[in-house]
């Protein structure tokens, strides 16, 4: 029997649907609520409660990663790993390291500076989307027309200061259908895919978008297991867009990826494959 | 359950767990479940983050 922690700061269906299919699987799920955890660099992996694999499920992508470096300092065994954590969450690293591995993804342009940020938009004479570097959900991902929309965006930056805000990541906005593709990989393998559709220009379901199940081809399939690689593998999900000239585009991967959707669209039992995987993944 | 906000009743599943969020019909505000055994706590849920999502 092996012991699989589930690591959460907000119990979603997700986690739900993983605990009850690690029970069914014949082994035992721990729930670890982030939240309740108090550490140092006395703890181990007994003390914290740890399992011989830790999947990590936070909502926080902050407070998941930090939970992460502690896990695997303390010996933990933890999907995703750190290294692939850090790649995900930041989309200035991740969009490098999928362009170094020969990924196709939209051109993607940065700027350090307001003032660079302003020159980028005004030279472009092209709409682009800016997107920041750290979020999800797609919010804060907007088209951004001209001058005035740029200032905008730049204004409220100023107010907010974070440590990101100074950096801006921009994106040709590439001409596809009103839907994106969501592919679920575990270990480089696509175990299910949806079309996210919606009248409005982010299609995420979080933003209003309707899932629809989608089948997987061969190019889907190899293009998934290459930007899962690309950011380090795990259990990933990998956004694509159908560039209407170039074909698939990656233009994310995820590192706690959500799977309601495509369960309700009636594919493959995700949360089977993904328990599987963490079967293999155990240190005992 | 009553809501600690409004005072509304709050229905909570048998089957739920710790860590789910519940949120009262009446009013809107937002639970974490405490479950201890057969006692059941509603804490205030966190307000989403920035950094929040997949
Ligand atoms: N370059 C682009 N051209 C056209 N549409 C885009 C582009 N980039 C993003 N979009 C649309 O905006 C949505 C949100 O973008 P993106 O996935 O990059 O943001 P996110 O906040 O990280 O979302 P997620 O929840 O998927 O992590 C996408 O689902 C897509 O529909
Ligand atoms: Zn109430």
């Amino acid at each position: 029997m092996v012991d699989i922690s589930i690591a959460y700061d907000r119990l979603r269906l997700e986690e739900k649907m993983l605990s009850k299919k690690v029970a069914e699987l014949g082994h035992t799920a721990s729930m670890i609520d982030a939240k309740a955890i108090r550490t140092g660099t006395s703890s181990t992996k007994e003390s914290l409660g740890i399992g011989d694999v830790m999947l990590e499920r936070c909502v926080s992508y902050y407070r998941g990663m930090f939970l992460t470096a502690i896990a695997e300092f303390a010996g933990a065994s933890v999907i995703n790993s750190l290294k692939v954590a850090a790649n995900c969450g930041n989309k200035l690293f991740m969009t490098l390291l999928l362009k170094k591995a020969g990924v196709p993804t939209p051109e993607t342009y940065f700027s350090l500076s307001a003032q660079s940020a302003r020159e980028r938009i005004s030279e472009a004479g092209r709409p682009l989307v800016i997107k920041p570097l750290v979020g999800s959900w797609g919010r804060g991902v907007m088209r951004i027309n001209d001058a005035d929309a740029i200032d905008a965006v730049i204004e409220a930056r100023e107010i907010t200061d974070s440590g990101y805000d100074r950096t801006y990541y921009f994106q040709e906005l590439v001409d596809r259908p009103p839907r994106d593709i969501r592919v679920i990989t575990v270990g480089d393998q696509a175990v299910g895919a949806m079309y996210r559709s919606s009248d409005g220009f982010r299609t995420n379901v979080a933003a209003g978008a309707t899932p629809e199940a989608c089948e997987i081809t061969g190019e889907m399939r190899e293009l998934a297991a290459r930007a899962s690689g690309a950011v380090g593998g795990g259990i990933l999900g990998v956004d694509m867009m159908e560039d209407r000239e170039r074909g698939l585009v990656v233009h994310e991967v995820n590192n706690t990826v959500e799977f309601r959707g495509l369960a309700s669209t009636g594919q493959a039992d995700i949360p089977q494959s993904m328990v599987e995987f963490a079967l293999r993944s155990a240190k005992r | 359950m009553k809501c600690p906000e409004c005072d509304a009743d709050i229905a909570i599943q048998d089957d739920a767990m710790s860590g789910e969020i519940v949120s009262c019909a009446e009013c809107g505000a937002d639970y974490e479940l405490a479950k201890n055994g057969s006692d059941v706590e509603l804490k205030k849920a966190e307000t989403v983050g920035e950094d929040w999502g997949e």
